[in-house]
């Protein structure tokens, strides 16, 4: 029963008119950006982190969890219309939406998506309910030490699930721990790295870096070709599937949202490796596979709630451990920082209200999503319409506006240039940047935990493993790091990687 | 044949040379022991890892076949970067107003498809919707015109 009235507290926080308004606002700007190419969720609340400064802490992490599942319906709809997925975990999406799209069937798929996702919201939310309190009380045992295994591991994790080469991903990991490590040391106040710059000495703005590695970087990556997208708009044909149609996406839509729910709490990505691994589940138990590619539905019921599920469970760690599972989650971990909100176990406890209200506020999010994206999507269509020389300047502007708005720092815009620069040039360079953002989130804490758990344990580094959990962690980070570098797993993961492209 | 991967390479000495800068810079600094671990403690390291891994992607390199690095977008690096610092540079001096203006102005010339009316056009239209948002609407404690602009 603790559910139940741990729940309609949450629904009252999310119900009252002005939450519900920024609900509202949160998942528009989502949409808008998802069909946006060309700037991901990530670097949009970057941006609008400042503006949410002025907000209560619950109706600003009301917005920015807003944004970021709205962004994941937005980045659907023009994965199907026009191959183009404006978020990554669309990208499988793209693959037979698109396909579906051109047979005219556009209208179909985009409600497909759309239910899925939904289907796969209600559920996701509602598993956040029944697992994040439990899951706060283990939190609440863990010292330094297993606060440093599980970080690890989380970072391990993060490596797995990212695209491409794994000892590059652990490098960029690396590297973002020690950018991370920038200002001045907690413990003994010594300013490291910060070659004599003062605004440095609290570190490197976590906002300037996120909207120079997503933001800037992924601008100039698509000023490469400079050219306009053409938009398949000529009808977007029925909306309802038919029954048929229903039929068959009841499966998919079932094993994708269990699929996304289990991937989803994992660390680095979860919403776009349960869709990966939707789309593959699919075709192998599909009874013609040959469709798939070509239009099948299951190919877009699927992965569309997987990653919306697994956008959804992300939160899990977030609000019990206060450990960030994505990019998207260390923002908010920011944002619940500059908040006077500490994120960890004891949100759940002392903030009931904020820690239900978030969750009630997911539902009520996704509701919005589908009235907003189903008879609007004509609308959507439009955007897609404007040419991207338009839009680079003005997210450029509200880059710059952003960055410097969180602190009234003006090295933190020559941070902004220098982390696109160096986004760009590792985007060149085949190295994903969500493990280093990753990094940078838990490089303080990851030190800090580090040497507080040495300190307790009096200078001895078996105490990692002589604490049971913190053991346990450590073993499953090892398993981790073989699994991933196993020959056969290591194919295994390409072709799910290659397949998807 | 086999043609080393030029990417990768790449990857891995800029790695390298990375670690080897937060490295020397470490090593400047307090290491302290395992029981009180000084400010040089952990970046060492990092800094050693992220060496190691750079040597690895190096010799990984040289067993598998290249990838073309593609266009390199030099006109975007060129407006694009700088967009921002100008913005930081004269925010205070020239204030909000005629800072915005300015710096979509460059942002906008990334692009070889735009023209300078179009352009003008967008940089005022920008300017006019960041000022309301920011300025007015929610409050954000900018100058709308600086000390630079009263004569």
């Amino acid at each position: 029963m603790d559910l139940l009235s741990n729940l309609s507290l949450g629904f009252a926080t999310a119900a009252s008119p002005e939450n519900l308004l920024f609900c509202l606002i949160g998942v528009i700007l989502g949409t808008l950006i998802g069909v946006l190419p060309g700037i991901g969720a990530t670097a949009t609340i970057a941006m609008l982190l400042p503006i949410t400064f002025q907000l209560e802490p619950v109706s600003s992490l009301i917005m920015l969890a807003g944004i970021y599942y709205g962004a994941q319906y937005g980045g659907s709809t023009t994965a199907i219309l026009i191959n183009m997925p404006g978020e990554s975990s669309s990208a499988v999406t793209a693959i037979d939406g698109y396909q579906m799209a051109r047979q005219g069937k556009a209208g179909t798929a985009l409600a497909v998506a759309a239910l899925g996702s939904f289907f796969a919201g209600t559920v996701a939310t509602l598993l956040v309910a029944i697992f994040a309190p439990p899951l706060t009380i283990i939190a609440l045992k863990f010292g330094a030490a297993e606060y440093f295994s599980l970080m690890l591991l989380g970072l391990v994790s993060a490596i797995a699930l990212a695209h491409g080469s794994i000892l590059k991903a652990l490098a960029m990991v690396v590297l973002g721990l020690l950018l991370g490590l920038v200002g001045t040391d907690i413990y003994t106040g010594t300013p490291r790295f910060t070659f004599g710059i003062t605004a440095y000495a609290d570190g490197l703005s976590f906002v300037a870096l996120a909207v120079g590695m997503f933001g800037i970087a992924e601008i100039l990556k698509n000023l490469e070709g400079d050219q306009d997208r053409t938009v398949l708009t000529s009808h977007l044909g029925a909306l309802w599937p038919s029954r048929a149609d229903l039929r068959k996406m009841v499966a998919p839509m079932l094993r994708g949202t269990a699929l996304g729910s289990a991937l989803g709490i994992l660390p680095g990505g979860g919403a776009i490796l349960a869709s990966f691994a939707s789309y593959t589940v699919e075709k192998r138990l599909s009874k013609t596979p040959q469709d798939f590619g070509k239009g099948a539905i299951e190919g877009v019921a699927g992965p569309e709630s997987a990653n919306n599920a697994g956008a959804q469970t992300s939160f899990i760690p977030l609000l019990t451990l206060g450990i960030p599972a994505n990019p998207v989650m260390a923002l908010m971990v920011g944002a619940m920082i500059i908040q006077g909100v500490v994120p960890g176990p004891n949100v759940a406890a002392e903030q009931p209200a904020l820690f239900w209200g978030i969750i009630a506020s997911m539902w009520i999010g996704n509701l919005m999503l589908i009235v907003l994206n189903l008879p609007l999507i004509g609308l959507w269509v439009k955007l897609l319409k404007v040419p991207y020389k338009v839009l680079f300047p003005i997210i450029m502007a509200f880059c710059s506006i952003g960055v410097y708005s969180v602190n009234s720092n003006i090295y933190d815009l020559f941070a902004v240039a220098g982390f696109g620069l160096m986004g760009y040039v590792l985007m060149k360079l085949r190295c994903e940047p969500a493990p280093l953002l990753l990094g940078f989130v838990l490089g303080p804490m990851l030190e800090e935990n580090l040497r507080r758990a040495m300190i307790l344990g009096r200078g001895d580094p078996t105490t990692f493993l002589t604490r049971p959990i913190s053991a346990t962690l450590l073993a499953l980070t090892v398993v981790v790091l073989i699994v991933v570098l196993l020959p056969s797993v290591r194919k295994k993961r390409e072709e799910v990687f290659v397949e998807a492209e | 044949m086999t043609r080393p991967n030029t990417t990768d390479a790449a990857a891995g000495i800029l790695f390298m040379l990375l670690g080897l800068g937060f490295g020397i810079v470490a090593l400047g600094l307090d290491m302290g022991s395992t029981l009180r671990m000084g400010p040089g403690y952990f970046p060492t390291v990092l800094a050693v890892v992220l060496i190691a891994l750079g040597g690895l992607i190096l010799l990984a390199a040289f067993k598998t076949t290249g990838e073309d690095i593609g266009a390199h977008a030099w006109r975007g690096m060129m407006f694009i970067l700088p967009a921002p610092v100008f913005f930081g540079l004269t925010v205070r001096g020239l204030g909000f107003v005629p800072s915005i203006f300015l710096t979509t102005l460059i942002a906008s010339m990334a692009s070889m498809k735009m023209r300078p009316l179009y352009a003008l056009t967008l940089a005022a239209g920008v300017t006019l919707f960041a000022t309301l948002v920011f300025s007015y609407a929610l409050g954000l404690p900018f100058r709308r015109f600086g000390p630079w602009l009263s004569f």
